[in-house]
């Protein structure tokens, strides 16, 4: 505010006005400053408003059930007696599968893009890939209840049963009858949509490698394998690191398309054929019949569980980027 | 401020900016879902919401209404337990609930209920060589199957049912609601009337805690999940199963008698329901006695305050109500539902004398 203190010495009339006119400046400058401040705090009241609501709305089950809500898998709304294990450990499982499936195809996709892919061919592929990003979750869990479940049932998971199934220790994940849906049909389905946003994070950091990096690599004598694993990964693992927790960030908290293939089973089966359940797809299902306040308390005490296990996972991303900070 | 690898990889801090913004999102989706039932009615027109099991029939009710009257209703089908929590914070006239509410409940929050239509509930199956009708069932037998103590198509409990049908040695595969909903409510209060190891186990309520089997969202997904699936057996509404040419079954009544689903043997289930000594209606039809009733039937019920702020809103609710009972029964019909009983809807608006403005009944003074 300094500006202020000459204002109304000067006896020259366009000395005074331009003073006024840079105080004027001052004024907007700072009514600008905290104008977006607002709108940056807003933010911080939105999340806080919405932890405290949730813990609020929690209350009620936590202090009923007390740890015993993260660590019981029985669901019984006649009994009232609610443990979240069950879709705690669905909602893991299926993004873990959903990662497994999805960081390896998306690497794949972006590798082939800005390595290998012949110029004409770039902007069609990228676009299928945004356009996949697209596609309503509602139009993915349709497709996979239709047309991915009944495939799933008649042709893979047959398959798997009659071959992994039967090997010792691993077979027990493959094991059961082929229902079609369940933990990996949920999974595939969750690894298609977060194929997008990982393929399109990894193509651009890829693509901040720089050329002469890069050139100078193949000039050597290196083959594309070498460069992709030994300049480009490393170089960008920082990025690389972000795309994936994006992706899980959608996979965790992926609500329609899971509740669709899912089989919304309370029961925590050891095969990954079985029917399961996701925290989001419980609270979706569940929320419009239940009555009671224990019942409702217990769904937003998934979503409390659900919005922590997302911090959890933003934590550690950024401590792992930090990390790589550090190196 | 860029942080120090933001130098090297410029894409970074939106990149990071994005992922903290999904971060939010998803915590902020999760709070939209919890704090989704809100609701508002427009001035003019009847406002009610809750069970979607009777509201096709509400819809077309309201639209015929809506020629004759000029009298719209705005119905939001929330489900059931949306319905009961709307109608407590009295954002809307009417309630529907598929689950008749206690007297405890309806005291509390001065409320009154009656029934307003009924329908049935079939239980579907895919079973190789077996076509719509040809399965009978007993409750037992039902439960014994939705418990997974029966496990096989060829077991001797249901060969004795059927003595005539080839049964293949499938495993049964068992599909329910994964939704809460006022079907699985009557569903389940059959097979706990029926088998005391349900009702120990598992009980009664919009959704349960179910031993076997796959969950699917709304009767269309049980219904694809049974067409898909070899061995499975599930349970739907009966407009739903006629409509669609599913494979449903006939049932062993509370009388012994082996009946087929159709509007007549709704129809008797629920002329022999005893609503005259129910208090608040308070009746769940299933395992009704008589030799022709289908067993597993159900109600809807509407609540209404017993003293509402606005008596004029009330009193056009129950003038639309009186309407259906007595001009709504063909469309009930074409749509597979079941008219109340005229004996009943007697029993009904003698009822409403209790729901007053002032000390005097709405909708006698009308």
């Amino acid at each position: 505010m300094a500006a202020t203190a000459g204002v109304g010495v000067g006896d020259d009339g366009a000395l005074r006005l331009a003073r006024q006119k840079a105080q004027n400046a001052v004024v907007q400058d700072r009514f600008f400053y905290w104008l977006t401040f607002a709108c940056a705090a807003l933010v911080v009241v939105l999340l806080l408003g919405v932890m405290v609501s949730l813990l609020i709305g929690a209350w009620p089950a936590l202090s009923t059930f007390g740890p015993a809500f993260v660590i019981t898998e029985r669901w019984s709304p006649v009994k009232e007696i609610f443990g979240a294990l069950a879709p705690i450990y669905g909602t893991i499982v299926t993004s873990l599968i959903a990662m497994i499936i999805g960081i390896p195809v998306s690497f794949g996709i972006a590798i082939f893009l800005t390595e290998l892919c012949p110029v004409p061919l770039r902007r069609p592929i990228g676009i299928a890939i945004e356009l996949l990003a697209g596609i309503p979750s509602i139009i993915y869990g349709l497709w996979g209840f239709f047309f991915l479940a009944p495939f799933m049932q008649t042709t893979i998971q047959p398959a798997l049963i009659g071959s992994i199934g039967k090997l010792p220790v691993i077979g027990i994940l493959f094991g059961g009858a082929p229902y079609g849906i369940g933990l990996l049909t949920a999974g595939i389905i969750l690894a298609i949509m977060v194929l997008p946003f990982i393929t399109s994070i990894t193509r651009d950091v890829f693509e901040t490698v720089p050329t002469l990096l890069r050139e100078s690599s193949y000039g050597m004598g290196m083959t594309t394998w070498e460069v992709v694993r030994s300049i480009i990964i490393p170089y960008t693992r920082v990025g690389l690191v972000g795309g994936i927790m994006l992706g899980l960030g959608r996979a965790l908290g992926e609500t329609m398309a899971v509740t669709f293939v899912i089989g919304n089973s309370h029961n925590i089966m050891p095969s990954l054929l079985a029917p399961a359940t996701t925290i989001s797809a419980t609270i979706a299902n569940e929320f419009t019949e239940a009555t009671g306040e224990l019942y409702t308390s217990s769904l937003i005490a998934l979503g409390l569980i659900l919005f922590v296990i997302t911090f959890l996972v933003l934590g550690l991303a950024k401590w792992m980027l930090g990390r790589a900070e550090v190196k | 401020m860029r942080p120090a690898w933001a130098g090297h990889c410029p894409d970074l801090s939106s990149e990071r900016d994005n992922h903290m913004k999904h971060a939010i999102l998803s915590g902020i989706a999760a709070i939209a879902i919890a704090t989704a039932l809100t609701g508002t009615a427009l001035a003019a027109d009847i406002s009610g919401a809750g069970s979607t099991f009777v509201y096709p029939l509400l819809a077309k009710w309201a639209d015929t209404y809506k020629t004759a009257t000029g009298i719209g209703l705005n119905y939001q089908s929330i489900g059931s337990g949306g319905g009961i929590k709307q109608v407590e914070a009295k954002t809307v006239t009417f309630g529907a609930t598929d689950k008749p509410l206690g007297d405890d409940e309806l005291s509390k929050n001065g409320l009154v209920q009656f029934p307003i239509v009924m329908g049935g509930i079939v239980p579907i199956v895919n079973i190789d060589g077996v076509k719509p009708g040809d399965l009978v069932l007993d409750g037992p037998t039902l439960a014994g199957l939705f418990l997974g103590k029966i496990t096989s198509w060829d077991d001797p409990a249901i060969k004795a049912l059927n003595p005539s049908l080839t049964l293949p040695a499938t495993p049964v595969v068992i599909a329910h609601r994964s939704d809460g909903s006022g079907t699985t409510f009557n569903f389940t209060d059959y097979l706990s009337k029926e088998s005391a190891d349900w009702k120990d186990a598992v009980g009664s309520d919009t959704a349960v805690e179910w031993p076997v089997g796959v969950g699917a969202k709304g009767s269309e997904g049980v219904a694809n999940t049974v067409k898909q699936t070899a061995g499975s057996i599930g349970y739907v509404e009966y407009a739903y199963a006629s409509q669609n040419a599913l494979s449903y079954t006939k049932m062993v009544n509370a009388n012994g008698k082996t009946v087929e689903p159709n509007l007549d043997s709704f129809g008797a289930a629920a002329a022999n329901a005893d609503f005259a000594n129910a208090k608040n209606f308070n009746l769940i039809i299933t395992n009704q006695p008589g030799d022709a009733s289908w067993p597993i039937a159900a109600s809807t019920w509407v609540l209404i305050h017993a003293q509402p702020d606005d008596a004029a809103a009330a009193g056009e609710a129950l003038k639309f109500f009186d309407w259906a009972y007595k001009n709504g029964k063909d469309q009930a019909k074409a749509l597979d539902y079941v008219s109340i009983p005229d004996s009943v809807v007697t029993l009904i608006e003698k009822s409403w004398d209790g729901i007053q403005s002032g000390g005097k009944p709405i909708f006698a003074a009308q």
